[in-house]
């Protein structure tokens, strides 16, 4: 039982005592000077009229979905790629070089590769007679321009994950279809993508539960500008709580956050029946 | 389940009736364009670490005029002396730095020590923790597992703002310890992730020392430890490069001299501006400073690492 000890301190003074308060923090008006005072629903009902909340809602999705989508075809097809391939541990090692440094390091080179001025980026769109753009300053061009950023970083981790998924798919299903006269292309879609469905559940809903969260890319670029353009909602929550000194306001935005987390990996498991496999 | 790679046979080709080994290919379109596919992947992967070295080792002042360079632009080790506290103001400032005081130094060794200390503290604690739940028995340890497993779903920032309550109650803010202590002792992947390890060991010669009366905590760290070398170093890496990328929590939690890491140190140099854009050449030193301690153990480890990546995330 002195095994669990520390590590049981931890859980409950970490995780679950933060939990519960943070709950009853969302109930009540608190500005970290005085006591917490109850005030019931009332943060929830000024977050349902809340213009700059249902904002941070609509960018977070936007770039969810772009980050999403653009990093799932990627990461598969560098997976397979690989596959198919090589077994080489030195490419699969380069492809993963993003993801080792931090989100603060990516954003900052990006930052300066696609700066309009300086970044290089911008000098070959000119050099090509093209105009340049202010990838991180113009409103429709900042949240994708992030959303790629964060596929640069994790891409290849993603890739590593759809190919350890690749790999507990027997030779012998390959070796059939090749037998049948399948092309690679038609072997792809009807046999790896279908049979790869379980892992690719597992695998998206980790990267969708984290790209909910995206902070560290924003918080060093545009600040959630121009205007409102990138406020994500962890964003927000982070200029409530700690701009404003709202934390009772900043902790229901959590909370909100949380559910919004819990529902997405939910539907994401059902709608992809995750536990089961086809090859059983 | 990883066994049957070693021995699958690709098929490559035109030609369904007769697979070929591996290694027999003949030259295809198909896979020549699969190849440049994959070097235009490697070569977006690896470019913007050349173009941090690139703008690291050039003249600020000279970077507007040379921006489509692609070798340093009026080679220098300007920058690096600039961020790591080794250049006087006036050589700073005609340089293109902010001139204001910088030592990367500092914020390495305040990330050096918040990483190193949740790395140990982790594996200690939660090696310990699986264990009992791989092993011992005790009322209620299904039910407390559960607990952990549970608090994988709770969002970082949801645990943050409560967090740094607590470590302003405990006058720990702005302190090392107060940004280690969270994760210090534990976090519910490790637990798992050594659970797993656990379980699948041969129980034989734990019993064995146990008839000869060895204590439990003697078991452990005499036979458990030794054996666990491989999944306890690959827990080790990980975390610890985990929590040197860690951004959110150290921006909250640690904010003076003596407290700032490096990603958070990196937001602050960004913000200052000394030519009305950041002084981009100290940026990207700085961004190798910190960057270089985890690639440096990424080239020591890197086959460990890549091999961690399938186990830790699909299972």
């Amino acid at each position: 039982m002195a095994f669990v000890l520390p590590a049981g301190i931890g859980f409950a003074a970490f995780y679950l005592f933060p939990t519960i308060r943070g709950i009853y923090v969302s109930l009540t008006d608190y500005n970290l000077m005085s006591a917490p005072s109850f005030i019931g629903l009332q943060n929830y009902v000024r977050l349902a009229g809340d213009p700059l909340f249902w904002n941070s809602v609509g960018v977070t999705l936007e770039y969810v979905v772009i980050n999403i989508a653009v990093q799932t075809v990627f990461a598969v097809g560098l997976a397979v790629l690989m596959h198919r391939l090589t077994k080489s541990v030195v490419i699969r090692g380069t492809i993963l070089l993003p993801f080792l440094v931090s989100n603060v390091i990516a954003a900052m080179v990006w930052f300066l590769l696609l700066d309009f001025q300086l970044g290089l980026v911008n000098a070959a769109i000119e050099g090509l007679g093209l105009t340049r753009i202010p990838f991180f300053a113009d409103d429709t061009w900042a949240i994708p321009t992030i959303a790629l950023v964060n596929v640069w970083r994790h891409a290849g981790y993603t890739a590593l994950l759809v190919f350890a998924g690749l790999q507990m798919i027997p030779s012998y299903v390959y070796e059939a279809a090749a037998l049948d006269g399948s092309s690679e292309w038609r072997t792809f879609w009807k046999i790896t993508l279908p049979l790869l469905r379980p892992v690719l559940a597992l695998v998206l809903v980790i990267t969708v539960t984290g790209s909910f969260q995206v902070f560290d890319t924003v918080a060093v670029t545009t600040r959630g500008g121009p205007i409102n353009a990138t406020r994500v909602i962890q964003y927000y929550i982070y200029q409530v709580g700690f701009g404003e000194n709202d934390f009772g306001y900043a902790s229901a935005i959590s909370v909100v956050l949380l559910l919004i987390l819990a529902v997405v990996a939910f539907f994401q498991l059902r709608m992809m029946r995750a536990n089961q496999s086809d090859l059983a | 389940m990883t066994t049957s790679t070693e021995t699958r046979t690709l098929l490559v080709g035109p030609e369904p009736h007769r697979p070929r080994p591996r290694g027999a290919r003949r030259f295809s379109m198909g896979r020549a364009l699969a190849w440049t596919v994959m070097g235009i992947a490697l070569f977006l992967t690896i470019f913007p670490f050349y173009w941090m070295l690139r703008t690291a080792f050039s003249t600020e002042n000279a970077l507007a005029a040379g921006a489509g360079s692609l070798l340093p632009v009026e080679f220098t080790w300007g920058a690096f002396a600039r961020v790591l506290g080794l250049a006087s103001q006036e050589s700073a400032i005609a340089e293109g730095g902010s001139g204001a005081s910088v030592d990367f130094f500092l914020y390495l060794r305040n990330s050096l020590a918040y990483s190193t200390l949740v790395t140990v503290g982790q594996l200690l604690f939660c090696s310990l923790a699986a264990y009992a739940f791989a092993r011992l028995r005790w009322p209620g340890r299904d039910a407390v597992f559960f607990a952990f497993l549970t608090a994988l779903m709770v969002p970082p920032i949801f645990t943050a703002l409560p967090n740094f309550v607590t470590m302003r109650d405990l006058g720990l803010l702005n302190t090392i310890p107060g940004l280690a202590l969270p994760t210090l002792l534990m976090t519910p992947f490790a637990v798992f992730f050594l659970r797993q390890f656990f379980l699948g060991i041969n129980r034989e010669i734990e019993e064995a020392a146990e008839i000869d009366g060895a204590s439990k905590i003697r078991v452990f760290f005499q036979i458990v430890v030794p054996m666990s070398g491989a999944p306890l170093a690959t827990l080790g890496i990980l975390t610890f490069i985990n929590t040197w990328n860690d951004y959110f929590w150290p921006l909250l939690a640690g904010n003076t001299e003596d407290s700032r890491v490096l990603t958070v140190a990196l937001g602050v140099f960004r913000s200052q501006t000394p030519n009305g854009s950041p002084d981009w050449a100290g940026l990207m030193a700085a961004t190798l400073v910190a960057a270089i301690p985890v690639l440096t153990l990424f080239f020591v480890f890197g086959r460990r690492i890549v091999d961690s990546i399938g186990y830790s995330g699909v299972k």
